[in-house]
């Protein structure tokens, strides 16, 4: 059955549906539907809803909850992800999953609550300190957002690896007619041999993030370093509109990905092959995907809500295979279809 | 029993180190009182026979340690972020038993407000708040809770309280609030103040298990390295400076 | 009065000598001896006039002291 939804309400819907069992938060704008949504509808379901005192105690207390194997999650928007970006990074170098949503607003500093995307760095390349990454994945699509939920849930649990769904102001806010998934069974919930449940009957467990000894440090990292290797392998996703004969490419994701499917329709009618390839895994990144395509076409047009921080990974995919022009607003500024058509229209022979 | 005693016949133990302890070594300095807060925790958890259901928090300081020294399960919180990791872990499951134990910079200084909204919302964790007035870990900087005109090195000419302050009274505080059960403030300084310190750990513990809430116990402690006296002028230290501006006793006891 | 005994784990004493200026009897003493650590560790320099009323343990910063009392019929730990 569809439902009329907000992007934040489905966020929050999906992650009930997806057996999260602790959720904690710190208002900010534009997510207070998925606090609000969570308030009403997660202790119904028996689940824990908790208002921290900031975002730093939420994504401590999702580190705690997940220290004692639940699904847990957190939701903020830019300036609060930036408070949990410690925790994270504790989070990280613990191997507890959590989900934790950021729906971008304008920046730096207090921005605006207009949608952005200047968290791409902070949410691609790790974020806090340390090295490490973070599963991100970037909906375009009330729908999708639901779906990439569930999806984080799972990826996180398996790879032991926090998960970031990244999404942006225009897409926490608007409504759209969304098929909710069904939730999952909990027996199918992966077991999580480390969880700190009591070591009654059993040799004690720690959660640990350090190892003051350097070769044991080197070993945490390489174990990081061989899931991100895995997750590289197995996990990149990424949808192409219009590629097989596309004469120019463009790249964009989230709310940006959703207007340049307009814009590749609009080219299209004017006699323009555009195609557009749209990351849905911003870590790990289609670098493969995008490779392939700019060995045929000759043009790669990156598009964001940004002074260009995505453009940066595409350059590193299509390594000069083909031109690399960029487009992006900034601040809160949303690009019409056409404006970003004439822009094609300058780089398409 | 210690490995190679040879005990004679007639005698039996009447003290040893708690079954909730493990082997490993402290590894604080001589004379830290870390150490004898550290067994009363032990010796309450076994006293209550919760071992099996108990999770500990390690802080970021001289404690980050604290795992390695019990035979329950622990987490190493970020540096001051216990209480909020406690609220996670004991709000995802109930039925664990969870206590942080952390220094006065960890839970005094950058963990203040996680350490007064989990006191306020009345979170039913046990809290064990080591105060000796210093940063032992980082090398003897001032902490929240450095008395006036105490030297430390990044007050080398004593504390000056027009400039940075005077000894945050954290318990005084917690104990304006509603939420908490019990704030107290305890010492280790010798066998009488130990045993008064043991009940209040164990008191800490049990309001948990009752399901009362928020319980600490400030230690007023002595960190005799980094004061830069011998063990035994650590204990003076605490006896005739510290408990001057931290008076012990029961600041808060609820009893429901 | 009671007799006692404190066994000092001496791979685990760190010579701080809390247990010596506890102790009510004067038992406890610096030993000759040196651990592994370099620690002068703390011994029974008069063991006869221990009276096994833990005091020294209950002290210990290092847990490093196990107390034994001369009773012919078992008895319940305590500490």
């Amino acid at each position: 059955m569809r439902v009329l939804m907000r992007g934040n309400e489905a966020i929050a819907e999906a992650a009930i549906r997806a057996g999260c069992k602790c959720y904690f938060c710190y208002p900010i704008t534009p997510q207070g539907e998925l606090v609000e949504y969570m308030a009403r509808h997660l202790p119904q379901q028996g689940g824990v809803f908790l208002q921290a005192e900031s975002e730093v105690a939420a994504i401590n207390m999702v580190y705690g909850a997940s220290a004692a194997g639940v699904r847990t999650m957190t939701s903020s928007s830019s300036p609060g992800i930036s408070l949990k970006m410690e925790g994270i990074s504790y989070l990280a170098g613990s191997r507890l999953p959590a989900v934790i949503v950021n729906v971008m607003r304008g920046g730096p500093g207090l921005g605006n609550i207009a949608p952005a995307q200047g968290d791409y760095f902070q949410a691609t390349k790790g974020g806090g300190h340390g090295d490490y990454r973070l599963i991100v994945l970037a909906p375009s699509t009330v729908q999708e957002a639901a779906e990439l939920v569930m999806l984080a849930f799972d990826l996180s649990d398996h790879y032991r690896v926090p998960a970031m769904i990244l999404a942006d102001g225009m897409l926490g806010q608007m409504m759209e007619p969304v098929e909710l998934p069904e939730p999952v069974d909990e027996g199918t919930i992966l077991e999580k041999p480390w969880a700190l449940t009591g070591a009654e009957g059993r040799e004690p467990r720690v959660v640990l993030s350090f190892d003051l000894d350097p070769q044991g440090l080197k070993e945490m990292n390489l174990t990081l370093q061989r899931t991100y290797r895995e997750i590289e392998a197995h996990e990149v996703r990424w949808e192409e509109v219009d590629t097989a004969d596309a004469e120019i490419l463009l790249v964009a994701y989230g709310t940006m990905g959703r207007i340049a499917k307009t814009v590749v329709r609009l080219a299209r009618a004017e006699g323009i092959r555009a195609g557009l390839l749209r990351p849905i895994s911003l870590w790990p990144f289609p670098y493969e995907p995008i490779r392939a395509l700019a060995e045929r076409i000759p043009v790669v047009l990156t598009v964001e809500l940004s002074a260009g921080q995505m453009w940066e990974d595409v350059r590193l995919a299509v390594e000069g295979r083909a031109a690399t022009p960029f487009y992006g607003e900034l601040g809160g500024v949303v690009p019409t279809p056409k404006e970003i058509l004439s822009e094609v229209k300058k780089h398409a022979r | 029993m210690l490995a190679d005693a040879k005990i004679p016949e007639g005698y039996v133990r009447v003290f040893r180190r708690p079954d909730s302890m493990s082997d490993a070594p402290y590894t604080y300095c001589p004379g830290c009182h870390h150490g004898v807060i550290g067994r009363l925790v032990a010796e309450a958890i076994d006293e209550l026979g919760i071992r099996g259901r108990t999770v500990g928090i390690a802080p970021v300081g001289c404690a980050v340690f604290l795992y390695r020294f019990y035979r329950c399960d622990f987490v190493q919180a970020a540096h001051g972020r216990a209480c909020a990791v406690a609220t996670g872990l004991k709000r995802a499951n109930p039925d664990l038993i969870v206590f942080s134990y952390q220094g006065d910079g960890d839970l005094a200084a950058i963990g203040t407000a996680e350490t007064v909204h989990a006191a306020n919302r009345g979170e039913n964790i046990t809290v064990i708040f080591v105060n000796n007035q210093i940063y032992g870990m980082t090398g003897g900087e001032m902490a929240p809770t450095t008395l006036p005109g105490q030297r430390t090195v990044t007050t080398p000419e004593g504390r000056d309280v027009r400039a940075t302050g005077y000894p945050l009274k954290i318990s005084e505080m917690l104990a304006q609030l509603d939420g908490p059960a019990y704030i107290t403030r305890q010492a280790v300084y010798d066998v009488r103040h130990v045993q008064m310190a043991r009940r209040a750990i164990l008191q800490a513990f049990r309001n948990q298990l009752e399901g009362k809430g928020f319980s600490m116990v400030e230690v007023v402690a002595a960190c005799p390295t980094n004061l830069k006296v011998s063990p035994v002028d650590g204990n003076k230290w605490v006896t005739e400076q510290a408990l001057r501006y931290f008076p012990l006793g029961d600041l808060k006891v609820r009893d429901r | 009065m009671p007799k006692g005994m404190a066994l000092i784990d001496r791979e685990r004493c760190k010579g701080c000598g809390l247990c010596i200026a506890a102790c009510p009897f004067g038992v406890l003493g610096f030993s000759d001896e040196y651990n592994s650590s370099g620690y002068n560790v703390a011994a029974m320099v008069h063991p006869e006039k221990c009276t096994g009323c833990i005091t020294c343990a209950q002290v210990c910063p290092d847990v490093a002291i196990e107390v034994y009392l001369f009773r012919p019929a078992p008895v319940r730990e305590a500490r």
